[in-house]
């Protein structure tokens, strides 16, 4: 279990094979549930070619802490891993992954769901995107339809 | 012993403060008046006291750090 801030980009795939690989559990491991969220080069109708994402660092790693914790407590996982991207990022750059392991389907799908749910209503991150127009902040994250 | 006060994201760029102390506030809403010399504060702001969601009516301690922010955007 463990929740990464990544100032760099980062390979989700190569992140969720290493994890997988490096696990003491792999060999328990029936069902592996992710979310993968990138970054879009349109908003609200607008052209994005870049974004900035801020965050606390003390409380943004002490939140996905407590929500991994949550989750493993929650549902029968045997892993889990949440990385985050902050910093200057472009289209189709990774923002977030989040990956479960358990050894059955629903409770990796359950808890992936709800963890990028948590994330993306209560963590705390704050998007700047640069239009064409100037720069904006994101007033609020897209209800996910 | 002293308050640390932090804003961050837009608030921080309206208010023109990142952190601050102050000597003493009864709750973080005071803290709030306190550091920005009583500018009127956005509906939606949001508050952590030892980086945990807290209320503006919630007592603070010396010692504690108090964050103001805009609703989350991450993910």
């Amino acid at each position: 279990m463990s929740a990464h801030i990544s100032a760099s980009p980062f390979d989700p795939w190569q992140a969720i094979a290493s994890h997988q690989q490096d696990s003491a559990l792999a060999n328990k491991f029936g069902a592996t549930a992710t979310f993968i969220g990138s970054m879009r080069d349109f908003n609200d109708n607008a052209d994005v070619s870049k974004m900035v994402l801020e965050h606390y660092p003390e409380m943004t790693q002490h939140f996905l802490n407590k929500l991994e914790q949550q989750a493993i407590q929650r549902w029968d996982l045997l892993d889990c891993l949440i990385i985050h991207r902050v910093g200057e990022i472009n289209p189709a750059d990774p923002i977030v992954l989040i990956a479960c392991w358990s050894a059955h389907r629903r409770a990796t799908l359950d808890a992936c769901n709800w963890l990028i749910e948590e994330l993306k209503h209560n963590a705390p991150f704050w998007k700047k995107e640069t239009r064409q127009d100037g720069e904006r902040w994101v007033a609020e994250n897209t209800n996910g339809l | 012993m002293s308050i640390q006060v932090k804003f961050f994201a837009s608030l921080r760029e309206q208010i023109g403060i990142s952190d601050t102390e102050i000597e003493s506030a009864a709750t973080a809403g005071h803290a709030w008046d306190m550091a920005t010399q009583n500018a009127a504060r956005p509906t939606n702001t949001l508050v952590a006291i030892n980086l945990e969601y807290a209320q503006f009516e919630d007592k603070i301690n010396d010692g504690d750090e108090v964050a103001f922010f805009p609703p989350v955007t991450g993910g």
